[in-house]
């Protein structure tokens, strides 16, 4: 039961073979067994957990049909906010705070019937790509705990793949969603930008930023987007005239036949691990063998993404971040001298050291004298990685590549060097400057580290990758592979 | 390049330790370095992107949709007195 599908959990309870709270308290159990050793969740409570149980089951005892999450357990990254318990961002400046409100997505969520089981530990302010920037601590990898798992959403991601929530919520940025998901060998979704409400997200970089699934399986992660998904009249950014297909019948799809997919020559490239090359060059020849045409495409702009994302990303951060003044929410530093001194002093002690180095990085870009040569250059060569994706997509359905050049590295083993860190994202970023929806799944193993494999669509076209992505996930079995270390105290199935 | 870390971080409105300045000096002008990069392509009449989608932003009826929640509100902040956020005097 632990490694079960949400689908599966579901299938159980709808067929009143297992109860909601059975459902919880297993994983209860699970992460008090194993969060010592992963730091996932930075935020528990099981009387909480248990009370939505409850409801859950009496919900569907008093009424004919189940609402589609019914009883399933979902943990969310620390970076939504919930009436419940704290959002602190996995930020020192954030240590005293309590949301007043829920942010739409998890009111989506508690709509669908899910159960809320905790907040997931995090890169501070969703900092970072290896979760070892939280103020609670680094968050480690279940494949091998003294690796990273990816990140800004490590902890979302160690959780499901240790199984000790059978889906969680994350964030992505530049990859925060995808690049963990690939690190942990589990599954996740970046949405088009506009397709999920950002209102009650804790803002990083507002035209970048999404929120989506992180699951064991494709399916499962179109159940919990298109639970979240929707336009919200309070996010002017949530499109109200999304286009919106069956994604659970998208899943259904076994096989490629006729599907044309894009091989972009910019994203093969040195510097990419040669096992994960192997891997990803495998899955492309499996997706050959299920009917695909695979047409080598160029992405000319690619090498300049990274560099267009760290004057975008870090400009509109520092423009985002300018509300913890301390004043209203926040941490204040002791007996302030005057008004200048308590911002400084108390910005200086909340933030920790990546989050500043981001702060500083959009200042100076947006400072007087710089704003053309920096903002405004990146945000021109955004529009040519966009055009990249558009003439891309003239000639083939999908774009496949690898999610990160690079398996789970050790814990350390990047803090000391901000740039070699950023340029983990390499793969990622490009989707995010191009508000496209993309997914990473499991597509295979290097001395026993999980490999991603990402899926990239035209704007709008979340279908499409999830029966991609489905028709692999049948025909490998990956996605179905378990951490050893939290395999053996599995319960009955 | 060199820049003035300590310039750039009081328009943030944060206050440097020296260690920290130090540290951050070469840090921030390596990630200036690489991003300078940007400066080989031609972006000549090119448009700046704007919004992803180039969407149109959605109007709403101008109509009031927030309570008053005053204290849950100020619940979270550090310093109140009598419903107002108390800061440092600002005038002397």
């Amino acid at each position: 039961m632990p490694f079960s599908s949400l689908s599966e959990i579901k299938s159980r309870l709808d067929a009143g073979e297992t109860s909601a709270v059975e459902v919880a308290q297993l994983y209860l159990g699970r992460i008090a067994a194993h969060n010592g050793s992963l730091n996932a969740f930075v935020h528990i409570d099981p009387a909480h957990v248990l009370a939505q149980a409850e409801a859950s089951d009496r919900y569907r005892s008093e009424h004919d049909a189940p609402r589609p999450l019914e009883g399933l357990p979902i943990a969310v990254k620390d970076i939504f906010c919930t009436q419940d318990g704290p959002t602190r961002c996995c930020s020192r400046i954030l240590e005293d705070f309590h949301a007043p409100y829920d942010a739409q997505v998890i009111t989506h969520l508690k709509e669908a019937g899910a159960v809320l089981v905790g907040k997931t530990n995090m890169d501070e302010f969703a900092m970072g790509s290896s979760t070892e920037t939280s103020a609670f601590g680094p968050c480690r990898n279940p494949w091998d705990i003294e690796t990273i798992p990816g990140g800004s959403s490590g902890g979302s991601a160690a959780a499901v793949a240790a199984a000790l929530t059978p889906a969680a919520l994350g964030t992505d940025t530049g990859g925060s969603i995808r690049q963990p998901a690939s690190l942990t060998g589990i599954t996740g979704l970046k949405p088009t930008y506009g397709r999920v409400s950002r209102r009650g997200i804790i803002a990083f970089a507002s035209s970048l930023d999404q929120a989506g699934a992180m699951t064991r399986t494709v399916k499962d992660t179109a159940m919990v987007t298109a639970a979240i998904s929707g336009h919200d009249s309070g996010d002017a950014t949530s499109v109200e005239s999304a286009p919106v297909v069956d994604w659970l019948g998208a899943c259904d799809v076994t096989d490629m036949k006729g599907l044309r997919i894009g091989r972009p020559k910019e994203y093969f490239i040195e510097g990419m691990d040669a096992g994960v090359r192997a891997s990803v060059e495998a899955a492309l020849e499996k997706c050959r063998e299920l009917g695909a045409e695979i047409i080598d495409i160029s992405l000319p702009h690619t090498k300049y993404a990274v560099a267009a994302y760290y004057v975008i990303a870090p400009s509109e951060a520092s423009a985002n971040l300018s509300r913890y003044d301390s004043v209203r929410f926040g941490h204040r530093c002791d007996n302030p001298e005057d008004l200048l001194d308590m911002y400084t002093r108390s910005r200086d002690e909340g933030f920790g050291s990546e989050v500043k180095r981001r702060i500083l990085t959009g200042a100076f870009a947006l400072s007087s004298g710089y704003y053309d040569a920096y903002y405004l250059k990146a945000q021109q060569v955004r529009t040519l990685i966009q055009q990249d994706f558009i003439k891309a997509f003239e000639q083939v359905d999908l774009i496949a590549t690898p999610t990160s050049p690079i398996t789970a590295f050790k814990l350390g083993e990047k803090t000391d060097d901000p740039l070699t860190m950023y340029l983990s994202d390499i793969y990622t970023i490009a989707v995010n400057l191009a508000g496209l929806p993309g997914l990473s799944q499991p597509c295979g193993f290097v001395d026993g580290m999980p490999v991603g494999l990402q899926w990239i669509a035209p704007a709008w076209r979340e279908e499409s990758v999830l029966s991609a992505a489905s028709a692999y996930e049948a025909a490998t079995e990956w996605h179905s592979r378990v951490p050893a270390a939290f395999g053996s105290d599995g319960g009955e199935s | 390049m060199d820049i003035d870390v300590n310039k750039v971080a009081m328009l943030a409105r944060i206050r440097l330790t020296d260690d920290e300045a130090a540290e951050l000096g070469p840090q921030l002008s390596g990630i200036l370095g690489y991003i300078e990069t940007l400066s080989e392509v031609d972006t000549e009449g090119v448009a700046a992107t704007a919004h992803p989608h180039d969407a149109a932003m959605p109007l709403r009826a101008n109509v009031v949709t927030n309570t008053n929640r005053r204290d849950e509100l100020q619940a979270s902040a550090p310093q109140t007195e009598s419903g107002l956020y108390v800061v440092p005097k600002v005038i002397e």
